[in-house]
């Protein structure tokens, strides 16, 4: 009894002494709202200039809190689940859209707002987020194809059609995205890539089927590790993915489709959650600045939709068309729109039944 | 008369576990169970186990887990029961155990990439059989690899229980059976395996319920062409946010692991304490 007693007790001294180490970071890291020069800034991983984080805080004395989060919905989840004091996140377009409809974001004041003048006026005032009430971008990209020049001949893969040619039998890497997978078809069809008619979403998800001789695999992150690898001759997958995955291999290029594609946000938000707002706002208009922007995008690689920072980037990553394609293809880009739940669902049904067609 | 300060105490030593079992089993599986039955609203419904099985497509993934959890399950007790019985007759049995045991510290995610290492195009396996002038095969993202990897996870699971049951097996019952004029087969047959088979069920059990579920495997060394219904769960708690469907494929996975426990239970220990 004596031991039993003895080992509770110890139990509950470890318990109290976790707590209190929870408290005092939570004090450190500014989930406590008493501390002030703190920005608890909620990010993709990797996905920030380490060097800029220093830079922030020597030029405003605030000091930024990174967490990440790995998927739209895991951060979507978070803070609606509240207990959070988050006073910026990163979502992408339709999450954006998605959050402003269940009142999650604060409206920006952009009275506040110093860079706005800098930013490309094509990658504001998006149908996600009108007149960017409460977003202001911070990376953008696309949707296209790798492919491996020891494998594929470049001019045989540069169109969404050629990847139902009978030549690339079981060498096709496909994204596991419902959205980007159906997206890839409804275009081939000169659909809306946020068709909302069974009839055309039906016809997607069979032509899609169509493709399934030549799919070698349907997985998420690990393509740019197989594509850097050889493993694959093609993938369908997002511009970011490409550039890293080219960084390891130079036999890989990246190609947009000139007949569309969808167009892809990330944009910095202020969730209901903020309660660091002047800390808030001088994040936002450091990022807006062209340097810290172009030395942003230089260590990132994405685009970057500040045009004063794209003037600063080096020529070759400036003129680069895989990254920054040409004004008509960027006209014939779609972006997508928060499908709502029973659309969401209809996509993410067909896309399963194209995965289970293998059988 | 068992006093009450007793009682009292084993009460006492009942609270850890009871809580523990409240907290992380019961209570998770009462939300499970009552997300699965409730609309947005918190009406009760059964509509989502009516899609659930008014669709083919679940339907199929189902019987898909359900099979390739019994090829997995097959082909690690085809290895590991001669296994187990080998390294019953090693002299240092519990070093071998131990290097069997090994790769379980590592973490099961870091064990899939170093498969994708070997498997891949440009990985061992291929560099090997290139020495002998053999073009690069397509190992990874076919049934074959991923049944591959998900036994070589399992097998320890399997070993382990095996060898338990083998190592508590009174040798002198095998030196009976042999001076009774058994050989060496009919003794394997007749006596050490039935009195082994607690630890084979144990064993099916161990690799076959975590086998009804995986899903990291199925895309990273499958390429998803293996669709189970971990892939659905994760689908919808991840990307439709559909937790009540998501939570109902969960109840129906916990129905179909119960079934096997029941499949699986000792009914030999039960009824040999009926006749003690």
């Amino acid at each position: 009894m004596k031991k039993l007693l003895l080992g509770l007790v110890a139990i509950l001294l470890v318990v109290g002494a976790l707590f209190g180490t929870q408290q005092y970071l939570a004090a450190q890291t500014g989930s406590d709202t008493s501390s002030d020069k703190v920005l608890n800034l909620y990010n993709w991983g990797d996905y920030l200039d380490p060097d800029l984080m220093t830079k922030f805080t020597k030029e405003t004395g605030y000091k930024i809190s990174y967490e990440t989060f790995d998927s739209n919905e895991a951060m979507y989840t978070k803070i609606k689940q509240g207990g959070t004091s988050y006073d910026l996140t990163v979502p992408s377009d339709y999450m954006i859209q998605k959050m402003k409809r269940e009142n999650l974001l604060l409206p920006l004041d952009h009275s506040k707002l110093t860079g706005l003048k800098n930013y490309d006026p094509r990658f504001m005032n998006l149908s996600f987020d009108r007149n960017n009430k409460y977003s202001l971008p911070y990376f953008w990209g696309t949707l296209g194809i790798i492919y491996n020049d020891k494998y594929v001949n470049g001019k045989d893969i540069q169109h969404w059609d050629d990847l139902w040619s009978p030549k690339f039998k079981n060498q096709i890497m496909l994204v596991d995205s419902a959205r980007d997978a159906l997206a890839v078809a409804l275009i081939t069809q000169h659909k809306s890539v946020n068709d909302k008619s069974t009839a055309d979403l039906a016809a997607a998800q069979a032509k899609l089927e169509a493709m399934m001789p030549n799919v070698k695999a349907v997985i998420a992150d690990e393509i740019k590790m197989y594509m850097a690898q050889n493993e694959a001759g093609i993938a369908v997958t997002y511009s970011g993915e490409a550039a890293e995955a080219i960084d390891n291999n130079p036999h890989l290029h990246y190609v947009v489709p000139s007949e569309g594609s969808n167009l892809w946000f990330d944009n910095i938000v202020m969730p209901k959650t903020a309660k660091h707002k002047a800390a808030a706002y001088a994040f936002l208009n450091f990022m807006s600045e062209p340097k810290n922007a172009a030395q942003n995008a230089e260590y990132i690689g994405y685009a970057t939709p500040n045009a004063k920072a794209k003037a600063l980037l080096p020529k070759a990553v400036r003129n680069d068309r895989q990254f920054y394609p040409d004004d008509q293809t960027i006209s014939r880009l779609q972006v997508y729109d928060d499908l709502g739940q029973v659309w969401t669902e209809k996509y993410n049904d067909a896309f399963l039944e194209f995965k289970m067609s293998h059988h | 008369m068992m006093s009450k300060r007793k009682q009292q105490r084993q009460l006492f030593y009942l609270v850890p576990y009871g809580a523990w079992l409240l907290l992380f089993v019961i209570a998770p599986l009462v939300l499970l169970l009552f997300q699965s039955l409730t609309t947005q609203d918190g009406h009760f419904t059964l509509a989502n186990y009516a899609i659930y099985f008014g669709s083919g497509t679940y339907l199929l993934m189902t019987f898909n887990s359900v099979w390739y959890a019994f090829l997995i399950t097959l082909i690690t007790l085809v290895i590991s029961y001669p296994m187990a019985y080998l390294l019953n007759q090693l002299k240092r049995k519990q070093f071998w155990l131990l290097l069997i045991i090994l790769p379980t510290w590592i973490n099961l995610l870091l064990k899939t990439y170093a498969f994708i290492g070997l498997l891949s195009k440009s990985g061992t396996v291929n560099n090997f059989l290139g020495l002998w002038g053999i073009v690069p095969q397509q190992l990874l993202f076919s049934n074959w690899s991923f049944l591959l990897v998900a036994a070589y996870i399992e097998i320890p699971f399997m070993i382990l229980p095996i060898f338990n049951s083998l190592a508590e097996i009174d040798p002198r019952l095998a030196q009976a059976s042999r001076d009774l004029g058994a050989n060496k087969w009919q003794t394997l047959w007749r006596v050490t395996m039935p009195l082994s088979m607690s630890g084979v069920k144990a064993g099916i059990q161990a690799v076959f319920i975590p086998s009804l579920s995986l899903f990291m495997i199925t895309r990273l060394i499958g390429g998803n062409r293996v669709i189970t219904l971990g892939t659905a769960i994760e689908e919808h708690f991840l990307v439709t946010q559909n937790w009540r469907l998501g939570s109902t494929i969960g109840v129906i996975l916990i129905v179909a692991m119960v079934i096997t426990m029941i499949l699986t239970r000792d009914r030999g220990r039960q009824s040999s304490r009926k006749r003690g």
